[in-house]
């Protein structure tokens, strides 16, 4: 039997940039995006896969970067928040959000935003429980969800 | 549905002209752009070159001696930095500074256990690395023999003879006692119509448990002996004191650095300890050490709402439902160290009849520690949990003489002619209008239709109940009420500072004293400053969170205790007001000698109000000043257009033999109502209306108290329905995480129906009052809807704060061994 492989060279696309990293075979994809590319947008909430501010998409699907090993994106084409935007432009989630005040401290928004951008990406007309649904994975202690549940709202009804 | 109950705001600018403001708009945030581009700066998003990380080696018993500590084969391990245990700590540091009286005052806390654990998740030692995961496996590594001791897990058994004994220097488990005594209780026993007794009554255990959790990154400069701390400590200044004596240091040497901060709730006033243990592994280390706090440490090991018990509970009530007075004895559980305690012993006595005009109220107070996590404040603190017991008492004495809440409330609440009311000990509430908070609560949930919607739910199987829950969010605090603990304590009154200056470019720069985590204060202070200035929001930096090196920041500076809204923007105004006479200064000097009160400001000009031509722009008054200053009379040469102002309530000490006198400023209040639905069979249950009605004086940014309503109500409804920190005989916490503690997620969120009024505040310079904490009012309205839903199985009696299904479906199930706990003696 050989040897557990213990670092291994990845290529990934984040945001549209490449970036060849050798990491530790153990290594979570959240902690591989904040600590090596010091893409720091994309938060950490807890340790068992509950509060989804880590939400990212990852050749197109929307998942929790630390339920992932970064050697596992190998290859991968990941969006983070960083991305959102178009040269300092909102895309209309980011800009609904701050127009509903959706946002207090800040910490879940990014992972929110992932969240909600899959859905819409997915379905553009969304209902409410659809919208709950869609970020029911996502925890926030600040808002209550209700201003967040009506930015994604206003997003989807301004991409229309 | 909204109500508002004054017209919109105006300012004064000058005398005999008003003009609408930005206060009392929802202007954009000005923190929103940074953080919905993933470009805020929390304290992990900070890196230093060589920087190790931190992994705390925790206690597995909730009561143990430490026998010894072996580190060897962690520091074999490539790449790991160094280690730290508490025998190093008894050595480098001192105990830190305890606000009880004895016993409490002789508990010696640590950075790092000494000698004995005293709860499940208790730092015994530090281990630094070059990763997060080095970290871990090192501590892994380190080898610690524990000898068992008998854990106290139940705060009533506490002072048992044989109750183990948590802190042997205090010889005892209290950590504080006291008899509270206001008006005439034996007299009000005498008039009373019934005696309504309560054997006891439980608040859980819950904490909001910020979505970030606690750390920081701390750097050792050897050469002046200073650290700095890139954190998210949320009142910095206390920390200061906790922290600088231990460390032997004057708190100086402690900086303070936050930006961005992923809530705090209360729950990162205490983080002294750990941050203690990381300025002495970057001293030892020499290099920076990096600490963040995993969600299964911030749940076990860092800070929980207070655990109260109430005992033997008499209300004296007259036949018509006036209520005459109350007595009870308050059991109090703090955890394994008292740290921010034992102030919640008085923190509650601000609002000792809650929103009620009783007289005479007699409270037995005792905390203990147990075997449990230690406590902070959290949201609603202390307030929360006697808001709960007053709303409790209310509607069990409702239930209990067959009166309707609704009018039993009404009877009792302080009414909205007889503000400022005096509360017996000595509290005054300054403004409100609480029946009238209610009734717009009721009409959103459409009371009138109740009973048809009752009937609507049996029919399909469902009990229907309606609650209310109203309490006061009482905000900025006296802590002179510090001394009713502890006549020694040396604290009273509140103060916080804002400076706002005039750049050479005309910027208009603010900084404050306090540390947000989501408040919104950047945005709010602007609005303050672009009003007095005559400029808009836009043209206002408000430096972004808290360096206590670079924002001037006075004792009690911080963000707590629902107190921004006075403090932090009384601050504020006081600053601008004076910034724009150093303006109006200038420009009276340069446009020719005229009267400073001729000048105007507008649009970022200073003008002749006779003759608007005539205008300096701000840049031009800003670069006299800073680089032009010859062509200045003499007159006008004391003009530094940097202006610091120190915000101090109007406070006089409390009167400690009586232990009266006023506690807090404002008072905010809270009318919620909520209507649900529950399933017989299950206990299941399912809210299916709500409504919450605030008011908080005059409201400087609706969007922001709104989204604070929002989120204290689901704090609130989370605490009511699943939120509580459990623990098993042995003290092991059985709801580490978010696995296991459940929050509200999106669909647990029912619809939610807000109003509001805005009765000012005559005692603040905005007329706003704090509102942020809320008053724990989702709790008291689910607890006394599900008790008012039970009435026809029974009618048991909710005695737990926290009801998920199956406490539901115990109360259902035996509705006698509630009942139990409650008498009623005719007299």
């Amino acid at each position: 039997m050989s040897e557990p492989v213990a670092q291994k060279t990845i290529s990934v696309d984040v945001n549209g940039t490449t970036y060849e990293r050798e990491v530790e075979a153990r290594r979570l994809l959240v902690h591989f995006l904040r600590d090596d590319l010091d893409l720091t947008g994309t938060h950490v909430g807890c340790d068992t896969g509950n509060c989804g501010a880590c939400s990212v998409i990852v050749d197109g699907t929307l998942l929790k970067s630390c339920m992932m090993l970064a050697i596992q994106a190998d290859g991968a084409s990941i969006e983070t928040v960083e991305g959102l935007g178009t040269d300092g432009e909102l895309n209309p989630l980011q800009q609904a959000f701050g127009e509903h005040h959706a946002l207090q401290c800040g910490y879940c928004t990014p992972g929110m935003l992932m969240s909600a951008k899959a859905l819409l990406d997915e379905n553009p007309e969304p209902t409410e429980g659809e919208i709950r649904r869609a970020i029911q994975g996502n925890i926030c202690r600040c808002t209550g969800y209700v201003n967040i549940v009506e930015a994604i709202a206003a997003a989807a009804e301004a991409g229309r | 549905m909204t109500e508002t109950a004054t017209p919109t705001s105006a300012l004064v600018v000058e005398e005999q002209e008003t003009r609408p403001g930005f206060i009392g708009t929802s202007v954009p945030r000005k923190e929103d752009r940074r953080l919905v581009q993933g470009e805020g700066v929390f304290f992990d998003d900070v890196k230093r070159y060589g920087m190790g990380f931190v992994h705390f080696v925790r206690s597995p018993y909730a009561h143990a001696k430490i026998k010894s500590i072996d580190v060897a084969r962690a520091l074999e391990l490539k790449d790991v930095y160094g280690t730290l245990t508490g025998d190093e700590v008894a050595i480098l540091t001192d105990p830190f500074f305890e606000m009880s009286v004895p016993p409490g005052s002789e508990i010696k806390d640590y950075a790092l256990a000494v000698g004995k654990t005293r709860f499940v998740g208790e730092p015994v030692a530090a281990v630094v690395a070059a990763t997060r995961e080095l970290a871990r496996d090192a501590a892994e590594l380190v080898e610690v023999e524990y000898e068992p001791l008998d854990p106290l897990v139940d705060a009533r058994r506490a002072q048992d003879s044989d109750a183990p004994i948590l802190h042997e220097d205090a010889g005892s488990n209290v950590v504080w006692e006291g008899v509270f005594d206001w008006g005439d209780w034996e007299g009000t026993v005498g008039e009373a119509d019934r005696i309504v007794r309560i054997k006891e009554l439980h608040f859980d255990r819950f904490s909001s448990t910020p979505l970030e959790c606690s750390g920081c990154l701390v750097e050792f400069n050897r050469g002046t002996g200073q650290w700095t701390m890139y954190c998210n400590h949320q009142m910095p200044g206390i920390g200061a004191i906790w922290m600088a004596p231990a460390l032997r240091v004057g708190t100086d040497k402690l900086r303070f650095v936050t930006q961005d901060i992923g809530g705090a709730f209360g729950n990162k006033i205490c983080l002294h300890p750990y941050f203690v243990a990381c300025c002495l592994l970057a001293r030892k280390l020499n290099r920076p050490v990096q600490w963040t706090e995993w969600r299964t440490d911030q749940h076990t090991a860092n800070a929980h709402g207070n655990e109260r018990w109430f005992e033997e509970t008499e209300v004296a009530v007259k036949a018509d439902g006036t209520l005459l007075g109350f007595k009870t004895h308050a059991i109090d559980d703090c955890g394994a160290f008292p740290r921010y305690e034992p102030l919640g012993c008085i923190i509650w006595a601000q609002v000792t009849p809650g929103c009620y005009r009783w007289q005479n109220v007699y409270v037995d107070f005792t905390q203990v520690a147990t075997n449990k996590s230690p406590v902070s404040p959290n949201r609603g603190y202390s307030r929360m949990q006697h808001l709960w017991f007053t709303e409790r008492v209310i509607d069990i004495v409702a239930n209990e003489l067959g009166l309707d809440p609704v009018d039993v409330r009404k009877r009792n609440y302080v009414k909205a002619d007889e503000f400022p009311w005096t509360t017996p000990n000595g509290c005054v509430y300054d403004s409100g209008d609480y029946a009238r908070c209610l009734d717009i609560a009721l009409e959103l949930v459409g009371y009138d239709g109740i009973d048809k919607r009752r009937r609507d739910a049996e029919s399909r199987g469902k009990l229907l109940g309606i609650g209310i829950g109203s309490t006061l969010d009482s905000g900025t605090n006296n802590f002179g009420q510090s001394q009713l603990l502890n006549p020694e304590l040396q604290f009273s009154g509140n103060n916080e500072v804002a400076t706002v200056k005039l750049d050479i470019f005309g910027e208009v720069v603010v900084t404050l004293g306090t540390v947000p985590q989501g408040q919104g204060h950047e945005t709010t202070a602007a609005q303050v400053v672009a009003d007095a200035l005559g400029i808009s929001p836009d043209d206002v930096t408000v430096r972004p969170g808290h360096d206590t090196y670079w924002n001037s920041h006075a004792g009690f500076s911080g963000t707590y205790a629902s107190q921004f809204a006075v403090t932090g923007l009384g601050a504020v105004k006081g600053a601008v007001d004076q910034l724009a006479g150093e303006i109006r200064t200038i420009a009276a000097a340069v446009l020719g000698g005229v009267p400073e009160d001729a000048v105007v400001l507008e649009g970022g000009f200073a003008k002749l109000r006779e003759n608007p031509e005539a205008a300096i722009p701000f840049m031009g008054i800003g670069a006299i000043v800073n680089a032009n200053n010859a062509i200045l009379p003499e007159e006008a040469r004391h003009v530094t257009l940097n202006c610091r102002y120190v915000y101090v309530p109007p406070f006089e000490v409390p009167d400690t033999e009586r232990k009266y006198g006023n506690l807090t400023l404002t008072y905010a209040s809270q009318i919620h109502v909520c209507v649900l639905e529950v399933d017989p069979e299950t206990g299941a249950y399912e809210i299916v209306d709500y409504a919450a009605v605030d008011d908080c004086g005059n409201r400087i940014h609706p969007q922001i108290v709104e989204g604070q309503v929002h989120g204290a109500t689901a704090q609130a409804l989370g605490a009511a329905t699943h939120e509580t920190f459990t623990y098993d005989e042995q003290g092991n916490l059985l709801t580490p995480n978010f696995y296991d503690y459940h929050v509200p997620h999106a669909l647990d969120m029912p619809p939610l129906k807000t109003g509001y009024i805005e009765s000012p505040s005559p005692f603040t310079s905005l007329g706003a009052k704090g509102m942020g904490e809320g008053g724990g009012a989702g709790i008291h309205a689910v607890c006394a809807a599900l008790q008012d839903a039970l009435r026809p199985v029974g009618n048991p009696i909710v005695y737990d704060s926290c009801n998920p299904p199956h406490r539901v479906w115990e109360l259902i199930s035996n509705p006698a061994e509630s009942r139990g706990r409650i008498s009623v003696e005719s007299r």
